[in-house]
């Protein structure tokens, strides 16, 4: 068992990072801090998940957001996708392994995965308006979003929805009010089985570790951590007992990155275009310095005089 | 046999200086409009394209402002620009002497006209600009819709957004560059702006720069001494 996090203090603390701990800003060129906080990363252990939504549930208490009154369907998912409210999901796949013949009840709670690489930040055009903080969270500034929907497809695991209330993006923010006074996430706090825990990324695999092993003892070759390197890797980690197949989990990425199209848009087209742009204007400027103005003169008025009035003389 | 590229309202009348009639008061309008809303379009699609830019959003009053707005003036682009290809699309079409003016094209930049073969009412740049705009304003309203969250996001795919957005940003940087062209062709030809805003240009400008359209428009000029004054 991983230690829990204790209960806080009643007594006012102040944050432990802020404005000042920022290693990526969107739309904008920061210095990041000399000194790196601890990674910081939550532990997803999808073999412990019994499914209960207690985190769901406490994601919307504390984040204070209230989801519509939704429609069965026929399966467990609730609301049917993640929302601009439902800023965590649990997935339910029902899985039949080849190889046992076992139906399996695979849960994964979904959600920001609060890359190392995020892709919303790096699509986002808003200055400040997605931030990363050097403990690793990645957070939305709602004050700062202009609701272009350019994160939706940044972001590599499609999670950033827009609402249509505020026309501001949402996700989770891996709880950074509560982290940053000492708290974990408070899907983390509400888990009855310790299937999310928190803590510094270092911890967490090392968790993860026994937690593999673990399952590797029951059965379960495949099992593993989830901590895509194609994004630098991530500050929301899963256990898999299926780890080489992540995508039965409700189409977790295998090997997921940032969209090719998404880095040329972002990263060649950005600079080409204003290029292309600048020499468009530029070559207008020098033609006209060295060719000089395009005048008619005064032959041509006559030339054109005399065609009007040509033809008033030949008949 | 009225030639393809005499449009509507074209007009050749004598005096001194012969005076031609280029654009009729509603293609003039009709521009504008269009003019207007592509300087805005590239304003709040620039400020959304660079990091560098997003101050242009305070022109609109803000991030959101310009994210909202920008979709709708597209909107307005396209039915005007609309507008001017159901005018302009005719005398636009590709015509043999073109070939042999791009071909001498360093004669066009150096300015020796009398290199170059008589033309129509629009020379081959004019028709690039033509072309090369409808179809951008094209690729552009299309990838636009597609990337238009607020009304059209569920009809399409993420990678679908992905690829549109992609598309969106080089349509319009090269519609601009086109813009650009565009702009200073007129500049440094002297004697063009007028034909957009008061409609006519003189018979020396059309001689010069568009002999086979002024002798289309001559040659339907009514004989005798009617016509002498200048409509205005």
């Amino acid at each position: 068992m991983f230690p829990p996090i204790p209960n806080p203090t009643t007594k006012p603390q102040r944050p432990t990072f802020g404005a000042q701990d920022l290693i990526r800003r969107s739309a904008s060129t920061i210095t990041p801090p000399a000194q790196r906080q601890t990674e910081v990363a939550k532990l997803i252990d999808v073999s412990k998940c019994i499914g209960c939504k207690a985190c769901q549930a406490a994601c919307l208490e504390w984040n204070d957001l209230t989801e519509e009154v939704g429609v069965n369907v026929g399966v467990y998912d609730n609301p049917h996708d993640l929302t601009a409210n439902t800023l965590t999901l649990m997935r339910f796949t029902e899985w039949v392994n080849p190889e046992t013949d076992n139906l399996e009840w695979l849960i994964r709670k979904d959600g920001c995965m609060h890359c190392e690489d995020p892709g919303c930040l790096k699509a986002c055009p808003a200055p400040g308006a997605i931030v990363q903080y050097s403990n690793g969270i990645v957070d939305f500034d709602h004050d700062k979003c202009i609701g272009c929907g350019y994160c939706v497809k940044g972001c590599p695991f499609n999670i950033p929805r827009i609402s249509e209330v505020t026309h501001k993006a949402a996700k989770c923010t891996l709880c950074s009010d509560r982290v940053a006074v000492g708290q974990g996430p408070a899907c983390a706090k509400a888990c009855p089985t310790q299937a999310i825990v928190f803590g510094s990324k270092d911890e967490m695999k090392t968790h993860a570790e026994g937690r593999i092993a673990d399952l590797k003892s029951r059965g379960y070759a495949n099992a593993g951590l989830y901590d895509p390197p194609g994004v630098g890797g991530t500050h929301v980690m899963y256990v898999l007992h299926h780890a080489d197949k992540p995508e039965i989990y409700a189409g977790l990425p295998n090997n997921p990155r940032i969209s090719p199209i998404v880095e040329a848009w972002k990263g060649v087209t950005k600079y080409a275009g204003l290029a292309v742009i600048g020499f468009a204007a530029a070559f207008g400027f020098v033609h006209h310095l060295i060719a000089g103005p395009n005048r008619v003169s005064d032959a041509d008025e006559n030339a054109a005089e005399r065609l009007a009035d040509g033809r008033r003389w030949r008949s | 046999m009225s030639a393809d590229d005499i449009e509507p309202g074209d007009a050749i009348h004598r005096g001194h200086p012969v005076i031609v009639d280029r654009y009729t008061k509603g293609a003039r309008i009709n521009h504008w409009i269009t003019a207007a809303s592509l300087v805005l379009l590239a304003l709040s699609g620039l400020a959304l394209f660079h990091p560098k830019l997003f101050f242009l959003t305070g022109l609109f009053g803000g991030g959101q402002t310009t994210r909202m707005i920008h979709p709708w003036i597209g909107v307005v682009l396209f039915f005007s620009f609309f507008g001017l290809f159901l005018r302009f699309w005719k005398a636009n079409l590709w015509k043999r002497e073109d070939g042999t003016w791009l071909a001498r094209i360093r004669d066009v930049l150096t300015g020796h006209e009398e290199r170059l073969p008589e033309l129509g009412k629009y020379n081959a740049g004019q028709k690039f600009v033509f072309w090369s705009m409808s179809a951008l304003i094209l690729v552009l309203i299309t990838s636009g819709v597609v990337i238009w969250d607020q009304y059209f996001y569920e009809f399409t795919t993420i990678e679908q957004k992905r690829v549109a957005v992609l598309v969106h940003a080089i349509a319009a940087v090269l519609a601009i560059s086109v813009w650009i062209i565009h702009v200073y062709a007129a500049i440094w030809v002297r004697g063009t702006i007028r034909a957009m805003t008061r409609g006519s240009v003189t018979g020396g400008w059309a001689w010069r720069h568009h002999r086979k359209w002024l002798r289309e428009l001559a040659a339907k000029l009514p004989n005798g001494r009617s016509k002498t004054t200048h409509a205005k």
